[in-house]
């Protein structure tokens, strides 16, 4: 008898699940419309997501073309302008980014990627949806009410957040807050389910280690999300305290247009400390779904391991943990005291480890790979160059002392649209590209998949990358105009028309992108179950797209670690996760 | 092939960009030069980083784009190279973090010798005081904010009888002389910006900030606002003329106090001298 | 923020501590086959819906940590003015313990197999959490009217705020308790009905102690407390 560790050849039985108590529909709406599956959650999560943001997209065009060609646009005017300001970034970051990465990929990809039926709430899933359908038509309603939406920023510092000089102080503010607090309801019911999920139904051989990084970075992610999203609502909470009942939680004794209000006390760094304790974390939380995924487009398209995976793990839980005390890195010029810079900085400048250690990683699985150019592997690398471009000049904005001349400029405004818009939004577009045919059963199209790309990426860049030199120069953000200032050259002018148009190109490919999503649905390539020649559970699955109940009457149990690509002596250049391993001669013959 | 090009051509492009960009800090006024060196050290670096990332990045896919027969390499981890690349990051933030540092603790640690002056902000405009010849200002609150008083001195502090009050105009500094730069604001949040200080710090309701510098250069310089104030946060300017001592004297001689301003000066003026005497 | 930065690093240790059983230093790609090697690496076996109560107290806890943050550090500005607590709320504290004692008597009935003891503890310890709601409201009420409006210090406005936050995780215990006690009604046998018991149980004993801590914080017991925690950490 050789030896051969018994377990390395056992056929394993699949895990004794008892019979899963699946809501299976009985009618059209239940199936669609008021599903418990999380695959169909998923899609209305991310059609939701999805129109919102176009929303956000159209509000950016006119942000830019009242930047590009001031005066031009006589409809565009200062309270305008700052109602598209607070109305697009709010959205863009918690109604579609977070939306999407968490309610959209976590609901569909976590289940089939450990190997479950379903999350393990489904009725609390499907409230999560609806709530935050909710959440988005209260915010959607703004735009309607008297005063419309907000102008306060993204950010809602007070005091003018509730003050009668910014615009949307009559109801846009009440209701934005309003919308936030059943945003979080929305995202803690969803939430509990993609963790419980993780921790409790992964399928049989699916050890922390073996699940793929996308699940890993869902999970942290929400982990991160569920402890730091308490701090927006205890702060918006207190804010519409302030605004509707009037107390002084956030506001000081202050005369406004001349006015002695009756406020008296308050402190507003209170809410900024409250708000970034949130709004930190909340970065990574964008970013690290992005990771994840990034991770594992990367590897498979480039047909290799993902280099240093246990280091991408440890990477993602470091910084899932720093991410929570480095968030008054937004707050250096606020007025809070000056020695918190000292800790502040050290800490922020220390998150930037682990971080770049993901991106040498990402690169090194390149190397010596097999790379296929394929549209999520360019979209990949399109996210590699913007992150590390955003992730590079983060390092500029959380050294404390660089910061105090740059921060509230257009640098700030490229940096974060660098790291946090356009790298995830990258990867947001590499992983549809990617798991379409999953959803579908079928492939989006090639050309126009390119075309999208090339202008996204190329476009985005020259729209962000040259913003930068704008902030350098001294040009605040949240200006609707420069107007006159002796340090702005005339030739600042021209750039922001030049940045304008590109805007407006990069949009118009979106819509290329919309077009192919409709018209791959019906005319697009069949795509067969696994199109990638991927190795992780949902590729794996028996019907696609996967059934209600994601497998057939056995779950799948998990052999191997996600990223078996390529290993030498193996048939394929892939080996799925649930393939049992190959029995030993000696095996063979001692058997019966 | 052309995927390589492209993405090689971005990082040169970048530099290039960097290099030959017309558009770039302002010539600095003040002693915060340490600043901008601290941006140069961390532009080199992660200037550095930016451009070996994606050079190699657009290397490996020149070189190992798929091709018929191609096997990718299988290679896990290699421990070595990554403690390497790790303590190599840590070494380059140390980099930049270090000097930030230092620079954040001398402009922290005010001079002794710093004229105090103080900048009010309110929607939209700004205001600003000097200490009048005792050298101190008085105390405010904004309970004390009227029309006659625009600025919220308190009226019976004798400090702030002498105080000099430029409600809306322009301020003008001595060149040469450091500074400490009290921040207050009326109603929301403000922040005292000149891009050509590079020193800035919120103005906060209910609460006093500061910064400080040492003007190194004549000139007059725009006052912008830098955190977002309502609707007429971009229209929100001033001017900071910085000039010889002299001129700053003559300019000085021609302002007014709080009590000549509040009207009752005559009286207010004699009450603070003998009490001063 | 000292509340929730202890809070976060309670968090933070209960995680490593997980984490650390986990094996996440292995190197998965040389370990093929079952797991059956490493016992505990696979799913957790406990029932998800206690797991899932689990993370929602850490979620709670969160929320009322960053509610205490708020409350010490609004409470050092100089016009705080610290209210006097109303007797009766010593009395809906009073309510409050003897509802989790009761929930505790279901729970222990249910592991009994005694559906007679999880009827009356249930029924006993919603009556008295609806006893201590509206001896809440009674409270808010003497307030009101000796003068101490929502809007007149801060220190009423987080009075009001806190105890709010915390009767509405009440209601929210009470929905679910109803539901427990319905299956109950309905005739529901023991193994259905024991995990449910158990998770209210859970919840109420949260929930109790959550307004221990509170009570504290409002009283003005734990100033000393917070004040210590302030010094070390800034």
């Amino acid at each position: 008898m050789v030896d051969v560790p018994y377990d390395r050849i056992a056929d394993v039985p699949p895990a004794e699940v008892p019979e899963v108590e699946l809501y299976h529909p009985k009618s059209w709406w239940t199936q669609y419309v008021f599903s418990q599956d999380a695959k169909v959650i998923a899609i209305q999560y991310s059609l939701t997501a999805t129109a919102i943001g176009l929303v956000a997209l159209v509000l950016s065009w006119l942000m830019r073309l009242q930047l590009g060609f001031p005066g031009t646009f006589s409809f565009i005017d200062a309270n305008q302008y700052l109602q598209f300001i607070t109305m697009h970034g709010m959205i863009m970051v918690i109604y579609l980014l977070t939306a999407l990465f968490l309610g959209g990929f976590g609901n569909y990809l976590i289940p089939l990627m450990v190997g479950a039926r379903d999350m393990v709430f489904p009725y609390v899933n499907m409230l999560s949806y609806w709530v935050y359908l909710l959440a988005v038509l209260v915010l959607a309603s703004t735009f309607f009410v008297p005063g419309g939406p907000t102008g306060a920023g993204w950010t809602l510092y007070p005091p003018q957040a509730i003050l009668s000089g910014t615009p949307g102080q009559d109801w846009g503010i009440i209701l934005m807050l309003s919308s936030l607090i059943l945003f979080i309801i929305g995202f803690t019911m969803g939430g509990l389910n993609y963790v419980v999920t993780v921790l409790q139904a992964r399928t049989r051989g699916m050890t922390l280690m073996r699940m793929p990084l996308t699940v890993w970075g869902i999970f942290t992610a929400t982990v991160m999300a569920l402890l730091a999203f308490p701090a927006l609502f205890v702060a918006s909470v207190m804010m519409l305290f302030d605004r509707v009942l009037g107390t002084s939680f956030f506001m000081p004794a202050l005369v406004e247009m001349g006015q002695q209000m009756k406020y008296g006390g308050g402190s507003p760094i209170l809410f900024q400390h409250l708000f970034w304790f949130f709004g930190h974390p909340e970065v990574y939380i964008v970013a690290l779904p992005a990771f994840g995924i990034v991770s594992d487009l990367i590897s498979t398209h480039a047909r290799k391991n993902i280099f240093g995976y246990r280091m991408m793990v440890w990477a993602i839980v470091a910084i899932g943990a720093l991410s929570f005390i480095v968030w008054a890195h937004h707050m250096y010029v606020s007025g809070m005291h000056p020695h918190f810079g000292f800790f502040f900085a050290t800490t922020t400048l220390i998150i930037a480890i682990p971080t770049a250690i993901k991106v040498y990683n990402w690169v090194l699985t390149l190397w010596r790979g097999d790379i296929h150019l394929t549209v999520p592997m360019l979209f990949a690398l399109g996210f590699i160059i913007t992150f590390v471009n955003g992730g590079l000049t983060g390092l500029f904005l959380g050294n404390v002392v660089v910061d105090v001349p740059l921060s509230d400029t257009m640098f700030v405004v490229a940096h974060f649209h660098m790291v946090m818009g356009v790298a995830p939004i990258m990867v947001v577009l590499g992983a549809i590209y990617h798991w379409y045919p999953k959803v579908t059963g079928r492939m989006l199209d090639d050309w126009m998949g390119k075309f999208h790309f090339w202008v996204t990426f190329l476009g985005a860049y020259l729209i962000f990358f040259p913003m930068h030199y704008i902030g350098l120069l001294g040009v605040p953000r949240r200006y609707h105009e420069i107007g006159e200032a002796a340090f702005i050259p005339s030739s600042t002018h021209t750039l922001n028309a030049f940045i304008t148009v590109m805007a407006l190109m990069v949009g118009f490919a979106q819509m290329v992108f919309l077009f192919n999503l409709v018209w791959s649905y019906f005319k697009g390539r069949p795509s067969g179950g696994n199109p990638w020649r991927a190795t992780t559970l949902e590729w794996q699955t028996p019907e696609t797209p996967p059934g209600h109940g994601n497998w057939g009457k056995e779950l799948p149990v998990v052999y191997r670690w996600a990223y078996d690509y390529s290993v030498p002596g193996a048939e394929q250049d892939f080996i799925p996760q649930n393939q049992p391993p190959r029995p030993t001669r000696a095996v063979q013959e001692a058997a019966p | 092939m052309v995927v390589a090009i492209i993405l090689l051509l971005v990082a040169v492009g970048s530099v290039l960009f960097h290099i030959y960009s017309p558009w770039w800090w302002t010539p600095i006024a003040t002693n915060w030069s340490y600043i901008d060196h601290t941006i140069s050290i961390t532009f080199w670096i992660t200037g550095f980083v930016f451009f070996a990332v994606i050079a190699f990045m657009a290397y490996c896919v020149l070189r190992f784009h798929h091709k018929e027969g191609r096997q990718a390499h299988y290679n896990p981890e290699n421990k070595k190279l990554e403690w390497w690349l790790t303590i190599g990051t840590a070494i380059g933030v140390g980099a930049m973090l270090a000097p930030g540092l230092v620079v954040w603790h001398q402009f922290v640690t005010v001079p002794a010798d710093a004229t105090e002056i103080e900048v009010m902000g309110q929607q939209w405009s700004w205001n600003y005081r000097l200490p009048g010849k005792d050298g101190r200002m008085g105390t405010t609150d904004v309970r004390y904010v009227s029309s006659e008083n625009p600025l919220g001195l308190n009226p019976d502090d004798q400090h702030g009888q002498d105080d000099v009050v430029i409600a809306s105009e322009d301020l003008h500094l001595p060149v040469g002389k450091p500074v400490k730069v009290l921040l207050r604001s009326l109603d929301v949040l403000h922040d005292f910006y000149v891009p050509e200080f590079r020193a800035k710090m919120d103005m906060v309701p209910g609460m006093v900030t500061y910064f400080w510098m040492t003007p190194i250069r004549t000139g007059t310089f725009d006052v912008l606002c830098a955190e977002l104030c309502g609707a007429a946060h971009a229209q929100m300017r001033s001017k900071v003329i910085v000039e010889e001592e002299n001129d700053y004297k003559a300019w000085l001689e021609k302002q007014k106090t709080y009590a000549e301003l509040s009207g009752r000066s005559a009286v207010m003026r004699a009450t603070y001298e003998s009490g001063g005497k | 923020m000292s509340a929730i930065i202890l809070f976060m690093a309670v968090i933070a240790v209960i995680i490593g501590w997980w984490l650390a059983q986990q094996r996440l230093t292995a190197k998965p790609w040389l370990e093929e086959g079952s797991i059956d090697r490493f016992p505990g690496t696979g799913a957790m076996t406990l029932p998800a819906a206690k797991i899932g109560l689990g993370v929602f107290l850490a979620v709670a806890s969160s929320l009322f940590a960053l509610f205490m943050s708020a409350y010490s550090m609004r409470m050092n500005m100089v016009d705080w003015r610290a209210l006097p607590v109303p007797g009766l709320l010593w009395f809906n504290t009073g309510v409050l313990v003897v509802s989790s004692v009761a929930l505790q008597w279901a729970y222990v009935a249910a592991r009994r197999n005694s559906m007679d003891g999880v009827i009356v503890g249930l029924c006993a310890g919603g009556a008295s959490a609806v006893i201590f709601l509206v001896g809440q409201l009674l409270a808010w009420q003497q307030l009101r009217a000796a003068g101490y409006f929502v809007a007149s210090n801060p220190a009423n406005s987080f009075f009001y705020m806190i105890t709010a936050a915390h009767g509405l995780h009440l209601m929210g215990g009470l929905v679910a308790l109803g539901r427990t006690t319905a299956k109950v009604w309905r005739g529901a046998e023991m193994p259905q009905v024991r995990l449910s018991v158990e998770l209210c149980t859970i919840y109420w004993h949260f929930l109790l102690l959550v307004w221990l801590v509170l009570l504290g914080l409002l009283t003005g017991w734990t100033d000393d407390f917070v004040d210590i925690c302030r010094r070390l950490l800034s």
